[in-house]
């Protein structure tokens, strides 16, 4: 339970982080809010030869809008995250998801850059990012990339970042005021990663749904996104929506896995109640509203 | 493998230390700060114990270098009682409430009551269960410790 020895930097710019990251070519860890790195050189699974601390690079925290969007800088820390009002009023999915990530303790220390650069297949993050539709930048020695989160997350714990490459912010385009959204999971215990997460954004207009993303986490090798089903939703009238066959549709267009924790068939009615339940509570919220 | 000079406050005092990279907040603390009241259970980040306060934050100390609390201030459990012996308050109510049996888990709940409570703050029931979520108590079924954490922030703890 302790780590293999590692040489430390802390560098105060991005420019200097990133130099650290190319100079490294591969055998670095970055060490954001350390909540899921710490244990990992603890349990010595990452022996990295360096640490690149990002946490004295002022330029990497912070929430503000532009273009359209919230821009989270990569070590805004989660529970800042929880607790700001922009945030709150112009990307409350991501408020939502938020409250469901770890305890308080962790959420003290661990960063929205953390997160999503690790693409745990069953966190909330990389998940609510995929289903709202977010950008992901990154920068390395030699620039500024901008990855949708659609093109960002390849397989468990792997992501389209380059090994010199850090993630600067992530940015969560705003959706119409009053879109539904709902973050929602099943966990054996609080804090846990999800046995099965749903994440879904609704737009109703005149009584229909004019724009809809559904997603998951904790039902496949990455966060999935159920494409078939946000186009079957889309168009249709609010009221007397086959709730029951989209929701056949979305967990259709996900991968479960086995494990010791749950079976792939329990992932899937597990996914399909949660479907049917919160997004038919959704639309009756709206109706009422 | 990088040395590092650190300077910690921690419960008011200047620690100095020359410690390695690798060397995490909680064993700085117990080792070269002497905080035994800090207890370290399971080392990576699940059991809640090590939890101290940074920067006034409920953290768990396995989950941090030392070398990234160069600069910082730093309570441990040791750090809440007042010279003279009178309790916290957090302490008071854990012990009116029962809210320990072996005491393992004990600082570092305190800890966390402590911060969610700090100036005077009254964090709401389901603030305190989430709160109280990130940590793992085998002795007590929780309930002496909740009674303990509602007390305390109804303010009617002594």
């Amino acid at each position: 339970m302790k780590a293999a020895p590692f040489d430390y930097v802390v560098p105060d710019t991005i420019e200097e982080a990133v130099q650290h990251l190319a100079d490294a070519a591969g055998d670095v860890s970055i060490l954001a809010g350390g909540q899921t790195l710490m244990p990992l050189l603890a349990l010595r699974m990452a022996t990295p030869s360096l640490i690149v601390d990002i946490n004295r690079i002022a330029a990497l925290s912070g929430v503000s809008r532009a273009e359209g969007a919230v821009r989270i800088g990569a070590t805004t820390r989660q529970a800042q995250i929880l607790a700001d009002p922009t945030v709150a009023a112009h990307a409350p999915g991501l408020t939502k998801a938020t409250a469901l990530v770890g305890h308080h303790q962790t959420r003290n220390r661990g960063t929205i850059g953390g997160s999503i650069s690790l693409a745990e297949p069953a966190a909330e993050y990389p998940a609510t990012a995929l289903t709202l539709g977010a950008v992901i930048e990154a920068r390395s020695a030699r620039g500024v990339r901008r990855i949708a989160a659609d093109d960002f997350f390849l397989g468990p714990y792997t992501t389209a970042l380059e090994p010199e490459e850090l993630v600067t912010a992530v940015h969560f385009p705003e959706w119409p005021a009053g879109t539904r959204l709902i973050v929602e999971e099943v966990a054996r215990r609080p804090g846990d990663f999800a046995l099965v997460g749903f994440v879904c954004a609704l737009v109703v207009e005149g009584g229909r749904i004019s724009r809809a993303g559904v997603g998951w986490f904790g039902m496949g090798p990455t966060p999935m996104r159920s494409r078939k089903a946000e186009q079957a939703l889309t168009g249709q009238s609010a009221t007397g929506l086959d709730l029951a066959g989209i929701a056949a549709l979305a967990v259709s267009e996900t991968d479960p896995m086995e494990d010791g924790h749950a079976s792939a068939a329990y992932r899937r009615k597990v996914a399909g109640r949660i479907f049917q339940r919160t997004v038919g509570q959704a639309l009756a919220e709206q109706r009422a509203a | 493998m990088s040395q590092h000079s650190i300077e910690v406050t921690v419960n008011g005092e200047a620690v100095r230390a020359e410690v390695e990279a690798r060397r995490t907040l909680g064993d700085f603390l117990r080792i070269d700060a002497g905080r035994t009241g800090l207890h370290l259970g399971c080392e990576h980040g699940v059991c809640g114990a090590c939890t101290v306060m940074v920067d006034g934050l409920a953290v768990r100390s396995c989950l941090m270098l030392a070398v990234q609390a160069n600069g910082r201030d730093v309570v441990t459990v040791e750090g809440l009682a007042h010279a003279d012996g009178t309790l916290h308050p957090a302490q008071q109510a854990m012990k009116d409430e029962y809210g320990l049996q072996c005491g393992f888990c004990t600082p570092g709940i305190v800890m966390t009551l402590a911060a969610l409570t700090a100036d005077g703050a009254r964090p709401t029931e389901a603030a305190l269960r989430d709160a109280l979520s990130g940590h793992l108590c085998r002795c007590t079924g929780y309930q002496g410790i909740l009674r303990a954490a509602r007390r305390l922030a109804q303010g009617t703890a002594a």
